[in-house]
């Protein structure tokens, strides 16, 4: 059986890599008994998958994790009590929220993951002045950067991943963010844009504050959904400003 | 509590692995301070990844927060970005468990076990706004303590620690903390540090270095005298009698993020009396304690059960000596058998097939590498340092490693060693070469990885009395086992390098007069030394010329049996004329056997103390004392056996 979970990674353990988030997976599995199905070989290791890693000290309230059980055992798993069960074996501040069978043929995180949306605090600018920046930026027609890809140059429009920016009303901004805050949804497909590279296309560049990942999408003909719930719509913006 | 943590947080984003400094590892203790406890800040002075796995530091953190008089945290030395932005801020050291502010605890207590991390030890010390030497401590301060093996000469670092303990730590730091629980009841009265030092003094195993004065005749040291007449001239070192009173630690640490040593380790016994001369930690740490099988049992299993880690290392200087090794280990196998795919591992491999039967034993999956440490390249040099490896007892262990599926062997040597000649560095290669030959019957690609490190003189064993080789000389000797083994197809050579094996041996066996060095190389920079990209030997160089110090006198002369040592007026319970004896005889070729199994030659850690070693079966380990094989009443075995003493059989 496939299971997709969703957690959060918030406080202080965001200060830990994606590499040693998924070590802490490993040992929360053994600690908790979890039926979790093995590669084959020498140094087996847990049918885990994850979906794009998050940079280290970013946050996030939507992160996931596919997970293969073990068949028969899994037929034995409270999957209701999951999150609960399974939470309390995890670092303070990693926290699983849902849980879904998915078919085993689902496309992974990955490959079908097409947006993230994002909330990014950005200290020492007014949410006016943050405003008007704001406006440049979309109303550029191209926003061309060079990054380095196998060592070379290669230059790049990142216009065409940003698919949404704005500026969050301070009087619904999460608490816990100081000053302005940007809300952005940025493409993972055809190419990734990561919130450092946002930063960069402003004029001058901003510096990130908190940054918190709010929700990875998909995108299937039109319609947008969140990975765990297949063909389940959206609300977006009420989602992002809920917390 | 979260002290500093507001102020530090912002900061983490913008240094590299920010997990060092978050603290929430499984088994952290939750610790509640209060003005009547005494609070420890345990501090390793490298980084958290290097630092955490200690076990030392693991044990008493457990130790200290079960009593309900002292709370204690952790801290490890803040890698140079973050420290950086720590003093552009002026923001202190903190603990990682609480972020306290380091200056709010009543007593540091360092764990040294490198002597290149002394002038990190510094660096922390004036990281938490506390002065970096004792003489310009206020009662407002808190107290700077170092335990660990380097405390058997701390004689360099004496002006800038309070007290200093030598030993197992497990009980001293109960009687530590009550006079210091006092100390501060009393509201830690002006004036009154030298009276707290003064009573820290009288403790067994306590060594407060103010409370004595060096004195010198020109370049040389000549005695350490004791300024009170209840400050002991002699401080002897503390020793746990069995290993079994402390089943520590019982709640391992489990950090967020990689450390070394990433695994569950469970200590199986502590001493060690294979009698190898140049190494200090089975000189300083006799006699041995073994760990009993059931216990051993119980804290693998719980801690594997607690921990999630899927590794587990038996720990000590020796595992395969552990009597009834065999039968623990099937134990473990055993019971690991219907759970997850569990890795036993053992830190130091025997060199013999008894070793490596074990290892068969032990290690499913994956065989990359075995490592074996034979320490020298020729039986001669292994009598002069009494490992006494047979070369087929090496060639037998690399025969069950290659045979047993194994494609990579390792082989750790010294260089640099007493009588060593250009025949022993090139028995090192000679080994390497028939090492590949053994392993071409089994498999196409057979690779051994020689290891070599230069060798550094320590306090308290038969070698404290030999000039360390130059660093051109070491250097040489590693030129010429590159060269000898340049075309041997499937040998790789490996070298520390011999530059960083100077100054250890400036600081192993220094006196007072190296804590000025010390303070200058930090004032110049000098942290991290232990890392190579870190290192810099001018700094040390210049340090010495300046302070009108000669590194040759220092390192690379012989002392004599009438020389006063910097550290004579500490005690590991040997006696000076047991090590000067096995310095001769080390000098003649002449072995010794291991006394846990053959008649005792008195050496001093067990007959001063009281104490006996105690071990976990009666059995001894197959193939008999070293591991070799050799029966040592037999007349075959080169060793000579010195009639021995007063007799204290192994219990």
């Amino acid at each position: 059986m496939r299971i997709r979970l969703r957690y959060r990674k918030l406080g202080k353990v965001r200060f830990t890599s994606h590499r040693d988030v998924a070590r802490c997976w490993e040992r929360a599995f053994r600690t908790s008994g979890l039926p979790v199905a093995s590669t084959e070989g020498f140094s087996p290791r847990p049918k885990m998958h994850f979906g794009l890693a998050l940079s280290t000290s970013h946050e996030s309230l939507g992160e996931y994790l596919d997970l293969d059980l073990l068949d028969p055992e899994s037929a034995a798993v409270d999957l209701d009590g999951l999150p609960e069960m399974l939470s309390a074996h995890l670092p303070v501040g990693i926290d699983i929220e849902a849980v879904t069978i998915i078919d085993r043929s689902a496309p992974s995180l990955q490959e079908a993951v097409t947006s993230c949306t994002w909330q990014i605090e950005i200290p020492g600018i007014s949410t006016d002045d943050l405003r008007s920046a704001v406006h440049h930026v979309v109303s550029a027609t191209t926003l061309p950067i060079v990054r380095e890809r196998k060592g070379k140059p290669v230059s790049d429009d990142l216009r065409p991943g940003i698919l949404r920016l704005e500026v969050l009303d301070p009087a619904t901004a999460p608490a816990d963010l100081a000053g302005a805050v940007l809300y952005a949804e940025l493409a993972t497909a055809p190419r990734s844009v990561r919130p450092s590279e946002l930063m960069a296309v402003f004029d001058p560049p901003l510096q990130e504050g908190r940054v918190r990942r709010i929700q990875q999408l998909i995108t299937d003909n039109g319609a947008t959904r969140e990975p765990l719930l297949p063909g389940a719509p959206l609300m977006v913006f009420a989602a992002a400003s809920a917390i | 509590m979260n002290g500093l943590w507001p102020q530090i947080e912002p900061l983490l984003s913008r240094v590299s692995k920010p997990a060092r400094y978050i603290g929430m590892e499984g088994g952290a203790q939750q610790p509640h301070h209060s003005p009547e406890k005494v609070a420890w800040l345990l501090a390793y002075p490298d980084t958290y990844e290097i630092g955490l796995p200690n076990q030392g530091l693991q044990i008493l953190y457990e130790i200290l927060n079960e009593r309900s008089d002292a709370v204690a945290e952790r801290t490890y030395a803040p890698w140079h970005d973050l420290e950086e932005l720590l003093r552009e801020r002026g923001i202190p050291l903190f603990s990682v468990d609480t972020h306290r502010s380091a200056a709010d605890f009543d007593i540091f207590g360092f764990n040294l076990s490198a002597e290149l991390t002394y002038t990190n030890l510094l660096n922390m010390v004036d990281l938490a706004g506390v002065p970096v030497r004792s003489a310009d401590r206020g009662p407002e301060h808190p107290l700077i303590a170092a335990g660990g093996h380097c405390t058997y000469n701390p004689e360099p670092l004496a002006d800038f620690l309070d007290l200093v303990v030598l030993g197992d730590g497990e009980e001293v730091v109960a009687e530590i903390t009550e006079v210091v629980r006092d100390w501060k009841a009393s509201g830690r009265m002006l004036g009154d540090r030298k009276g707290v030092l003064r009573s820290l003094a009288q403790i067994d195993g306590v060594y407060v270095p103010s409370m004595y004065r060096a004195t010198y005749s020109g370049k040389e040291f000549t005695g350490l005298e004791s300024l009170f007449d209840d400050v002991p001239d002699l401080v002897e070192k503390r020793t746990i009698a069995d290993l079994a009173d402390f089943p520590y630690p019982k709640q391992q640490l489990v950090p967020l993020t990689e450390v070394v040593h990433d695994r569950l380790n469970v200590e199986v016994f502590r001493g060690c009396t294979r009698g190898c001369r140049f190494c200090q930690a089975g000189m300083i740490t006799r006699p041995v304690r073994e760990r009993p099988a059931a216990q051993v049992r119980s804290m693998v299993a719980d801690g594997l059960r607690r921990t999630g880690y899927d590794e587990v290392s038996l720990t000590s200087l020796s595992t395969a000596d552990y009597s009834g090794i065999e039968a623990l280990v099937t134990d473990i196998v055993d019971a690991a058998g219907d759970g997850p795919a569990i890795t036993v591992a053992l830190p130091s491999l025997r060199v013999d097939a008894f070793g490596v039967g074990i290892a068969t034993q032990l290690q499913h999956g994956r065989r990359a590498g075995l490592t074996f440490a034979p320490e020298a390249g020729t039986w001669r040099m292994r009598q002069v340092i009494n490992k006494l490896i047979r070369e087929e007892d090496l060639y037998s262990a690399v025969e069950a490693a290659f045979s047993n599926g194994w494609r990579r062997v390792k082989l750790y040597f010294l260089t640099g060693l007493p009588t060593e000649t250009d025949e022993d560095t090139l028995g090192i290669a000679e080994l390497a070469r028939n090492c590949v030959e053994i392993g071409r019957a089994h498999t196409r690609n057979p690779s051994v990885t020689v290891s070599v490190g230069g060798f550094v003189p320590k306090p308290f064993t038969p070698f404290q009395w030999f000039g360390q080789n130059t660093v051109e000389e070491l250097q040489r000797k590693i030129n010429l086992l590159r060269d000898a083994t340049r075309r041997m197809h499937g040998v790789q050579v490996k070298w520390h390098d011999p530059k960083a094996t100077q100054v250890e041996g400036i600081m192993s066996r220094g006196d007072r007069r190296i804590g000025a060095v010390i303070e200058t190389v930090w004032r110049n920079g000098g942290t991290f030394q232990e890392w190579n990209e870190r290192f810099e030997l001018p700094l040390w160089l210049d340090a010495m010329a300046e302070h009108g110090l000669d590194p040759d006198w220092y390192t690379h002369r012989h002392r004599t049996e009438a020389e006063v040592l910097p550290w004579d007026h500490l005690s590991a319970g040997l006696h000076k004329d047991f090590l000067w004896q096995d310095w001769r005889d080390a000098l003649n070729e002449v072995g010794l056997p291991d006394c846990r199994w053959t008649p005792c030659y008195d050496c001093g850690a067990c007959t001063g103390y009281s104490i006996e070693h105690i071990v976990a079966s009666a059995t001894p380990p197959a193939g008999g004392s070293q591991g070799t094989g050799q029966d040592l009443a037999s007349t075959w075995v080169p060793v000579s056996i010195r009639p021995s003493g007063d007799q204290v059989g192994a219990r």
